[in-house]
């Protein structure tokens, strides 16, 4: 089938366009810049179409002879309607349809742009605060009331998430600390080794992670595990107004759905941070007895001499609060999800991603905390 | 344009496990035809209609789209012959709705953006949106607005085919009478063959040509009138149900 085309010719004070071949998609780029050539000509004050060549034509072709049309008019020019075949006659009525304007443009870039952006992100993170705080109040009021009448607590809902988030977080868990603790002691060992003091790599290993990684490192891991899961669960919920449905039954999706994940978590993240400690402990003295060839009776003998038991309270002091920023901060995702679909993965990375903040930041506070007091 | 019918099935077997779905199903579709798919719900319609756009292969049969048989992947050049509307028109959220239409031209084609922008523009005025829709994000847009911008984007390349599942679905009747009213006129100017799987008695009444019932796992094809004498009890329940011979009796009176 022969490309498109286009020949301009002259009849006495008349300019004749001669259209012909396929005028569609495949040739619209050649069509288009042949079109614009032609038109850049001498300027022609009065134009006739012949159309009778065109032996294809589809909407893109269409909306070429149309847009000619009306630039030619906007130039001045009287120009005679293009006269088409009769099947082709409603295809260019279409394109003729099409309204003069263009499509609106993209948001405006660069500097301006960049400042409006940060500002927008300021208030917004400024708003969802606000909002965090408002949530935490709800969990609060709920707590109070399940206090007070103790019977509304769901028992079984409870335990079903002490499974999910702890049982079921067991190997994940022990099997990272263990590598950790693994890790810690080779490296401390590495170093202490020029001070001939290879054997205080123990007491480096107890003191950090009896202190603080034993608990962050589970946090970190249930922030991920369990805390984009109570996003994706509670926006699937709320995708599927299966929230609205509750609140319309009468029932407190906070009492319902957030509290037990609460109660759940705060309960089972410092089973699974003693765990870790254990896991930890137990993978570092390992390579030490191992790798430094030192007995295991001295190795644990410097453990328990470096680590006491206010060095396990202070690692495990946190385990509950952290528990409970990541529980909320997971549902409070979970409960802006909007009706699409989109926004669930979207918040779900949002949701481990704040929670991890939040946890190393109050984990930060606390450190400022025990200097205080000395401890 | 080479004659012969736009698509052509036979003995198409689908399975699922140990449930067949459809057991050597026969359908010619004509070139420039309405055909309307229907059937319970369960009965395969779905399946069907990705069986023949290729997004599903079928366990027997052949497939012909436009006269070239389907073997094994559908070749590019015959996709662009054939665009097809998701039921929530399946739009990329993330682009807005001019990229969206612009996603399968720019894929074929090298153009310049004006030229992209423009033909994003013609698409829009095809199915009747405004302009200012082109720059909004499909999560913006209301859900029938959400299937014209779908369409659009089905219209992209001016396939011949064009298949729609459940257009008027989640429509309020007024939506989804314009939305009949849309397919009808472009069916007639662009000269498109239409196959589309619906549920709606007035959108079969109003534009489908010929309609093809899933009865027994088998096709019956035929117009309003001879399917309303067939002896299937679900033809039977569904044209002869309250809902049947009130849309039935509106189209009578309406002309």
């Amino acid at each position: 089938m022969a490309a498109g085309w286009v020949k301009a010719t002259r009849q006495g004070e008349v300019a004749l366009l001669v259209l012909g071949g396929a005028w569609t998609l495949d040739g619209l780029r050649a069509l288009d810049a042949e079109l614009a050539r032609t038109l850049r000509g001498e300027p022609m004050p009065r134009v006739r179409f012949d159309a009778d060549a065109i032996d294809r034509l589809d909407t893109a072709g269409a909306w070429l002879i149309a847009r000619t049309e009306r630039a030619l008019a906007a130039r001045g020019a009287v120009v005679e309607p293009v006269e088409l075949s009769a099947e082709w006659r409603e295809l260019l009525g279409l394109a003729r349809a099409v309204p003069d304007e263009p499509l609106p443009a993209p948001p405006p870039v660069g500097i301006m742009a960049l400042l409006i952006r940060l500002g927008a992100a300021t208030v917004h993170a400024g708003h969802e605060a606000l909002l965090l705080v408002t949530f935490l109040g709800q969990i609060m009021v709920a707590a109070g009331r399940t206090l007070v009448q103790p019977w509304r607590l769901r028992g079984a809902a409870v335990v079903r998430q002490i499974e999910r988030t702890g049982v079921d977080a067991l190997p994940i868990v022990g099997l990272l600390a263990f590598l950790i603790g693994i890790v810690l002691s080779f490296q401390g060992a590495d170093q202490l080794r020029r001070f001939g003091a290879e054997i205080f790599a123990v007491n480096l290993l107890g003191i950090s992670v009896l202190r603080e990684l034993g608990v962050l490192l589970t946090a970190i891991i249930v922030a991920g595990r369990s805390g984009s899961s109570f996003t994706a669960q509670i926006g699937a919920m709320e995708v599927n107004e299966e929230i609205d449905a509750l609140r319309t039954i009468g029932l407190d999706p906070i009492e319902v759905l957030v509290l037990p994940r609460v109660i759940g978590l705060v309960i089972t993240l410092p089973l699974l941070t003693v765990f870790a400690n254990l896991m930890a402990l137990l993978g570092g003295c390992l390579m030490v007895v191992v790798a430094l060839d030192v007995p295991a009776a001295q190795v644990l003998r410097q453990l328990a001499g470096s680590v006491t038991t206010t060095t396990l309270w202070v690692g495990l002091v946190k385990a509950p609060v952290f528990a409970f920023l990541i529980a909320m901060v997971g549902c409070y995702e979970g409960m802006r999800v909007s009706r699409s679909a989109d926004s669930v993965g979207r918040l779900t990375t949002t949701s481990v991603v704040l929670s991890i903040f939040l946890v190393i930041l109050v984990d930060a506070l606390f450190s400022v905390l025990f200097v205080q007091l000395g401890i | 344009m080479p004659a012969g019918p736009a698509i052509r099935l036979r003995g198409i077997v689908n399975r699922f496990g140990p449930t067949t779905v459809h057991d050597g199903v026969d359908l010619d579709v004509e070139r420039g035809e309405v055909l309307a798919l229907i059937g319970g719900s369960g009965s395969g319609k779905s399946v069907l209609l990705r069986t023949i756009v290729g997004l599903r292969r079928p366990q027997a049969g052949t497939i012909e789209l436009l006269g070239e048989r389907i073997d094994k992947d559908v070749p590019p050049a015959l996709r662009a012959r054939y665009g097809m509307l998701f039921q929530d028109g399946a739009l990329f959220s993330s682009l807005t709705v001019a990229r969206n239409i612009q996603v399968p031209i720019r894929e074929r084609y090298r153009l310049p953006e004006r030229l992209l922008d423009e033909l994003a523009r013609l698409k829009l005025s095809l199915v009747g949106l405004p302009c200012a829709a082109g720059a909004k994000l499909p999560a913006e847009l209301s859900g029938g607005m959400r299937k014209r911008a779908g369409l659009a984007r089905a219209l992209a390349l001016d396939p011949e085919l064009l298949f729609l599942d459940e257009p008027t679905a989640g429509l309020d009747p007024i939506a989804a009478a314009a939305f009949d009213e849309l397919i009808g006129s472009l069916q007639r100017s662009l000269g498109l063959t239409v196959v589309m799987v619906t549920h709606d008695l007035d959108s079969l009444i109003r534009i489908a040509d010929r309609i093809a019932v899933l009865v027994d796992r088998r096709i019956v094809v035929g117009t309003i009138d001879a399917l309303r004498r067939h002896p299937d009890p679900w033809l039977q329940a569904y044209f002869g149900g309250v809902r049947g011979r009130a849309a039935l009796a509106a189209a009578t009176a309406g002309g």
